[in-house]
């Protein structure tokens, strides 16, 4: 192996960076913060709003920094294909998380469920348990399950809207028409709201009306363990196009260097295929 | 100079003390630090296997049983996810953008960050014990480093110490293989094309890939775990419906291409050191890269060779059965290569030599002993008794941690610009044989006679074969203290200085540099022909 003639490109490698380990740090706080909270121990809610305090200061400067360097032009195509294979790989391993999510779903579903009843026909786990999926609650608590052809039907509506809205802002963007960009987004970030708000009325509705919670039995259990982690995906994501959108506003991309945008947007596409999942498996099915 | 590169840390130079540590983007300091951070674990897990091994020279109690439980746990929680894995992660940050001629990793500051969450997630995982002593809580996590519900759902505070440490060893590990997935398909120089890559960079490459697949899994697992501990759900209780076996499932899914992440990094690297000491290429190179991505394909739809004995239907049991022995099909190939590239070498057996040939032979045990497992109905028997412990400690000492040791004898010379003590070396070596040999080998007769695995007491019979074994892992355990000395000697700058050489058979563009590197390697990327 000989080498021969360097190359002259040059990679940016950012400098020497505070943040990192201090976000480390700020994780370690709410982390011992939770596990001191759940075992009833005073420390846990101060520990939690130190790390969160340091996490929102962190967030803040180390993407106020890159930011930063993004408008300074040190990102050429090199880095941005860097930053593109990211954002690809980091959403595969959310595709992993979810679909090990669903994985869990389609096991109770069709093996332990029906399994249970099959050990002895003579057996009753516990009153009114049948092995039929939505299972009765432990205890035989009865509940009722969410309609999926009400607010989820609807919430499934405003997520496709949104998926198109923000297409049409990334078009806008592209074609240097940047009022589209911004209205688009507006949009996009205004139907997510949305959506959160008819979600939180929806869990609203299954704890006080329907008497379906987080200890109904697996059936509950998997219910909201499923839609919480993607009504959290959701809140991230307009989280992030509410940035983009500020910076749509201040006038930072231009039609050809976006990736910021790009990015945010293949999430958003993403939580939005999660969702048609889960209103077929979760609601519908 | 282009007026924006002003911010760029190659025309810089970097902070020095302390903060040059906490701070820093370049992938040498960050693969020192994994590799500093992975030393100091193994001495802390290889501690807590001392204690394990003096409760059990004599069969009775000395450590309460329920910090025998924490103990055995911690060990392997801390050997696993704060040792092995950090130690392969350090040699790819410090190797990778080295042997493909990048400038640095892709994402440097996310480098830093997934350097920076180990020790607080390690700090996490011992905490437990101190707060113990303080009368808060009982203990570190004391299910097995396995976690079955429904033992880990009713366990005290240490589970949940544990759970958010798996959280951030889970982003780390994340971090650093998205990390490592970006630079070996963007970072290459000019003419290093894939069919060029060195071997160690493809096992590397597919160990990041699983990581990618099966870690995710496992934290929606843990979180499962978590709210079926302190919201009332019941995922993991057959009370509201739900079900302890989905737990193993999750773990096993993770937990079996586990191991193969921590092989095969390890693989990776043998073929190299084989190589330079039997003066001769690399045989089978294709072959090798085939054989990582069959492992790495199969090691995901075997994982329930580990739940024969938890009611899996016949055909299941069949299928895992098959599909397992199937798995040792590749691994057969890596062994086939290994020997093929040393035979008829000119050897020379310097201490990086002597682990590469020990790790053929150990893990060559730890496979073989795989295979008598992974008969569906001899494991009826074998399953959770000391057979399976010899097993795996063949498999995970002697391939994993004898592979780590050969490629720091290895590359120390390289990293640190000076040479190790070469008689301290041999003697590491033999005496870590030795050791290990007497320590494991009783370990497969205890278990067929019946000896169950996370027992800190025993019946009598078993007297004589267990105070073997200790005897046996107290001197494996201070063989490493001759490594620890050896490496202090080497950073204390004793010991002749190493050339950019370093071995007289070793190829590589690592090998074209200075030993130690420059701070920044290839400034500009050399072309590669
Ligand atoms: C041809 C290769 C291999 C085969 C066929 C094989 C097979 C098996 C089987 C069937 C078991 C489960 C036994 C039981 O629970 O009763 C097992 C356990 C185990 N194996 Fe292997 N194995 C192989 C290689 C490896 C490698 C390469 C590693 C690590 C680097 C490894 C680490 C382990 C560990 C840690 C366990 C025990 C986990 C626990 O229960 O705590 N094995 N192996
Ligand atoms: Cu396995």
């Amino acid at each position: 192996m000989s080498t021969t003639t360097p190359t002259k490109v040059h990679y940016y490698v950012p400098r020497p960076s505070p943040y990192p380990v201090m976000l480390s740090l700020a994780l370690f706080f709410v982390a011992m913060g939770v596990v001191l909270k759940v075992n009833a121990l005073r420390a846990g809610p101060w520990s939690i709003l130190l790390g969160a305090a340091l996490l929102i200061y962190v967030l803040f400067h180390w993407f106020g920094n890159v930011i930063g360097e993004s408008e300074s032009g040190v990102y050429k195509s090199w880095e941005d294909r860097s930053f593109r294979m990211g954002m690809v790989w980091f959403i595969l391993s959310e595709v992993a998380f979810f679909a090990g999510l669903f994985a869990v779903l389609f096991y109770e579903r069709n093996i332990s469920v029906p399994h249970l009843a099959q050990v002895d026909p003579g057996f009753t786990l516990y009153p009114g348990f049948t092995a039929a999926w939505p299972s009765a609650g432990p205890h035989g608590k009865p509940f009722s399950v969410v309609q999926p052809w009400g607010i989820p039907a609807i919430n499934t509506l405003i997520l496709l809207t949104s998926g198109v809205t923000v297409t049409w802002a990334h078009w806008g963007l592209k074609t240097a028409r940047r009022s589209a960009a911004i209205i688009g987004l507006m949009l996009t970030v205004g139907l997510g709201v949305v959506f959160l708000g008819f979600q939180a009325h929806e869990f609203y509705e299954a704890y006080t009306r329907l008497g379906l919670t987080l200890s109904s039995g697996v059936y509950g259990a998997t219910f909201f363990l499923l839609t919480g982690f993607h009504g959290l995906h959701v809140t991230v994501g307009v989280i992030m196009l509410s940035v983009i959108l500020m910076r749509c506003i201040k006038g930072h991309f231009t039609p050809d260097q976006h990736f910021a945008f790009e990015a945010v947007s293949w999430y958003w596409h993403f939580v939005d295929v999660v969702w048609l999942l889960l209103f077929v498996f979760v609601y519908w099915m | 100079m282009n007026a924006a590169h002003a911010n760029d840390a190659h025309h810089e130079e970097h902070p020095s003390g302390f903060t040059r540590w906490l701070f820093t983007t370049n992938h040498k300091d960050i693969g020192r630090l994994y590799i500093i951070f992975s030393v100091l674990m193994f001495l802390v897990g290889g501690f807590l296997a001392m204690l394990i091994r003096t409760e059990l020279l004599q069969p009775w109690l000395i450590i309460p049983p329920e910090v025998y439980n924490q103990i055995i746990t911690v060990h392997g929680l801390v050997m696993v996810f704060a040792a092995v894995m950090p130690a392969t992660t350090g040699l790819a940050n410090y190797l990778i953008p080295m042997m493909i001629g990048a400038p640095d990793m892709a994402l440097p500051r996310l480098n830093n960050w997934g350097f920076w969450l180990l020790p607080p997630a390690a700090v996490l995982l011992v905490m437990p014990f101190a707060l113990k002593l303080f009368g808060i809580g009982n203990g570190a996590i004391d299910t097995g480093w396995t976690m079955y519900a429904p033992l880990s759902v009713q366990g005290g505070i240490g589970v949940d110490f544990a759970i958010f440490a798996i959280y951030l060893m889970g982003i780390s590990s994340l971090l650093s293989s998205i990390n490592i997935i970006v630079t070996i398909t963007n970072m290459r120089a000019p003419g290093m094309s894939f069919s060029k890559l060195p071997i160690f960079v493809w096992s590397w490459l597919i160990t990041a890939f699983l990581l990618v697949a099966v870690f995710p899994p496992l934290v929606g697992g843990v979180t499962m775990l978590f709210a079926d501990r302190h919201f009332g759900t019941h995922f993991f209780s057959a009370a509201g419906g739900g079900d302890p076996v989905l737990w193993q499932h999750i773990f096993w899914f993770f937990g079996h291409p586990e191991v193969y992440i921590l092989l095969l990094p390890t693989a990776g690297i043998l073929p190299h050191i084989l190589s330079t000491f039997a003066r001769k290429p690399i045989y089978g190179y294709r072959a090798q890269v085939y054989a990582f991505w069959a492992i790495g394909m199969l090691s995901v739809v075997i994982y329930a060779h580990h739940m024969f004995t938890s009611g899996l239907p016949v055909p299941a049991q069949l299928y895992f059965m098959y599909s397992t022995m199937v798995i040792s099909i590749p691994v057969a190939l890596l062994f086939f290569c290994w020997f093929a590239t040393i035979w008829q070498g000119s050897m020379t057996f310097e201490t990086p030599m002597l682990f590469a040939l020990g790790y053929i032979v150990l893990f060559g045990v730890g496979g073989l002993s795989g295979l008598i497992l992974s008969d569906a109905v001899a494991d009826q028997q074998y399953h959770n008794s000391y057979f399976l412990v010899a097993h795996f400690h063949y498999a995970l000492f002697g391939g994993p941690v004898m592979g780590i040791i050969a490629a720091t004898y290895y590359y120390l010379p390289k990293i640190t610009g000076r040479m190790y003590n070469e008689t301290l070396g041999k003697w590491h070596f033999w005496q870590t044989i030795i050791g290990f040999n007497l320590t494991f080998i009783p370990q497969f007769f205890l278990g067929i006679a019946g000896m169950p695995r996370r027992i800190p007491d025993y019946a009598l019979q078993f007297t004589h074969l267990n105070m073997l074994s200790s005897i046996g892992a107290y001197i494996l355990g201070s063989a490493q203290l001759v490594l620890v000395y050896n490496l202090i000697q080497v950073l204390r700058g004793v010991g002749k200085k190493a050339t950019a050489q370093v071995w007289e058979g070793a190829q590589g563009l690592e090998f074209t540099v200075a030993s130690p590197p420059p701070y920044h390697t290839f400034e500009t990327q050399p072309v590669i022909q």
